[in-house]
């Protein structure tokens, strides 16, 4: 059945098609692209100087490596608004094991393995008893919130010593004293996520999940496992970018994660992935995060004021998700 | 020689509805059967049985002979159970390819998808089974653009790729245009003569009867009748029908 060799080959998309396919992402690269000139033009000193790239590298990583497996959550119609506390999960269950072995690898491990566990849980909450995904993940935000101020009872911590540890370097450090070392993950990050997504059976699944999940279920995709993986997979990702926030800081706040709930969830909608789920893309999202990451600096440096940064976040979920909805429609 | 699909005293329930109570039928290879009911017999509850979709409360189900426990739509697939399903099971939005593959996407020695196959083989069937000519349609393009009948050759097709031994249609003529429909019964007869089986499940009578070899009745869950359609007229079929839904029995 699937030994014969290939008689038909499908003739390769033509460059019209291809455009029409990469609508989206052609159209958000060249958003990137007017927004910078903006930018540059309205604040040459500031987004011609190269401080302030490196500054992007640093710092558009920590909500970027959540926002490349929540949009694949969002692909398979689900949501997890869970995320910023299973950032400091991860930074609290480091901690602690840090503190009683001093041994920053067990600590690495914990860190990641408390955030897969925490997402492996909001996939059950889920899809086993079938609470609604934004009820679900709301709930569990604030309950694991709550332990960990219980847990740490409200102090931060100084992270000075697994900072400079090797672990710490290969996570924060720098290359050429200019390159974020966070930026190199997010990369690879990126890469895997999309392979995952677009070249392997697991980002199939997902896709046919969030496009239509009655006719996944019959056609004998395994939905279920499907979409708690996907929920473990931000868990765990959350832990990792958590952990590269703080020490990046040399510093781990209780309050972690809170600032970026709009952020990776604006860069998610405005990268094109939409909120009805079944279409998506990683790439729209990666390069959404540097717009979303550079819009602040770009408010700030063009002089006007840090209070409209929350107006044109929340402009750009609603104009983009809407957006979507329209041009679903006329498709449709 | 053992029968294809046997199912023996098949029961399910959904809370306190009891869709199935202990239906036995078989089906042989080179058979097609007409599942005939009205709405709410249990024909729906039961074909989702056979493709492992439900698991039943009561009752086994035997292929060649051999019982399945637990049977699941991979498993059921693996034994050659295909299903056009009414609602086509199509995911509208992605393309072509990922339809024709649902579930079964073909993998390359490292465990990624090959697309380049999937896609390559989905060009022929396009050619050879489904039809499509105009070149605005390629292994890429969505289905969401498809006409009713299109996705209905795209289901039926996706049936055939993977070697089916008994093919389900579950109302396969419904929203279908008249030429359609007589393409659809044709295909029916191919399927017959290349020894699978069919299992035909559809409201019009008249196309049941044109190409089933036997007929089973369903009524509230449970078999009323058997018939050859060899041994009855389409009036005969009818009278009985109307007795059943009136008395609930044949006689």
């Amino acid at each position: 059945m699937m030994e014969h060799a290939i008689t038909h080959p499908a003739p390769a998309p033509t460059l019209r098609t291809r455009v029409r396919r990469n609508a989206l992402q052609i159209g958000i690269f060249v958003v990137l692209l007017l927004l910078w000139g903006v930018f540059i033009v309205a604040a040459p000193r500031t987004f011609l100087a190269p401080e302030i790239y490196a500054s992007f590298m640093a710092t558009v990583p920590f909500f970027g490596i959540v926002a490349l497996p929540l949009t694949m959550v969002v692909i398979a119609g689900d949501i997890d608004l869970s995320f910023p506390s299973i950032m400091a999960v991860g930074v609290v269950a480091f901690v602690l094991v840090f503190d009683s072995t001093a041994n920053v690898w067990l600590a690495f491990a914990a860190c990641i393995g408390s955030g897969f566990a925490v997402g492996i849980i909001n996939g059950l909450i889920v899809v086993r008893l079938g609470i609604p995904p934004l009820i679900a993940t709301i709930g569990t935000q604030f309950f694991w919130r709550g332990v960990i101020l219980i847990v740490t009872n409200g102090r931060s911590e100084v992270l000075v010593e697994p900072k400079n540890s090797p672990l710490g370097q290969m996570l924060v450090g720098k290359i050429g004293d200019y390159v974020p070392m966070q930026m190199v993950w997010y990369i690879l990050i990126g890469i895997a996520i999309w392979a995952l997504l677009n070249r392997h059976r697991f980002g199939a699944h997902t896709y046919l999940t969030g496009d239509n999940v009655n006719s996944a279920r019959l056609m004998g995709v395994n939905v279920d496992r499907t979409r708690i993986l996907l929920f473990a997979l931000v868990g765990a990702a959350a832990a990792f970018a958590g952990l590269v926030a703080s020490l990046h800081v040399t510093n781990f706040f209780t309050t972690l994660g809170e600032g970026y709930l709009l952020t990776t969830l604006a860069s998610i909608f405005l990268g094109g992935t939409s909120a009805f789920g079944g279409v998506g893309s990683i790439l729209g999202t990666f390069i959404a995060t540097f717009i979303i990451g550079s819009i602040n600096a770009g408010i700030v440096a063009i002089g006007l004021t840090g209070f409209w940064t929350q107006l044109i976040y929340g402009l750009i979920i609603t104009v983009s998700v809407t957006m979507h909805t329209v041009v679903r429609r006329r498709v449709g | 020689m053992s029968h294809f699909l046997e199912l023996r005293g098949i029961k399910k329930s959904f809370g306190e509805v009891q869709s199935l109570r202990g239906v036995t039928m078989t089906v042989d290879r080179g058979e097609v059967i007409g599942l005939l009911g009205d709405n709410g017999a249990g024909k729906s509850t039961l074909i989702k049985i056979i493709t492992g979709y439900y698991q039943p409360d009561e009752g086994e189900i035997l292929f060649n002979g051999q019982r399945v426990e637990h049977l699941t739509v991979p498993r059921a697939r693996q034994l050659g159970v295909e299903t056009v399903y009414q609602e086509r099971a199509l995911a509208d939005q992605q393309s072509l390819w990922r339809n024709i593959f649902i579930g079964r996407e073909l993998t390359t020695r490292f465990g990624l998808m090959d697309i380049q196959r999937m896609r390559a083989e989905t060009q022929r069937l396009m050619q050879d089974h489904m039809g499509f000519t105009s070149t605005a349609v390629t292994p890429d393009s969505p289905v969401q653009t498809f006409s009713g009948g299109e996705k209905q050759g795209v289901a039926i097709v996706r049936a055939l790729y993977f070697q089916a031994e008994l093919i389900i249609l579950d109302e396969p003529t419904m929203g279908l245009a008249l030429s359609e429909t007589g393409k659809l019964l044709e295909f029916v007869e191919q399927v017959r003569s290349a020894g699978k089986s069919v299992i035909f499940i559809d409201h019009n009578i008249f196309h049941v009867y044109e190409v089933a070899d036997r007929i089973v009745l369903l009524d509230r869950g449970r078999v009323a009748g058997e018939f050859r359609t060899s041994d009855l007229t389409l009036n005969d079929l009818l009278d009985k029908m109307r007795r059943v839904a009136k008395t609930g029995s044949l006689d």
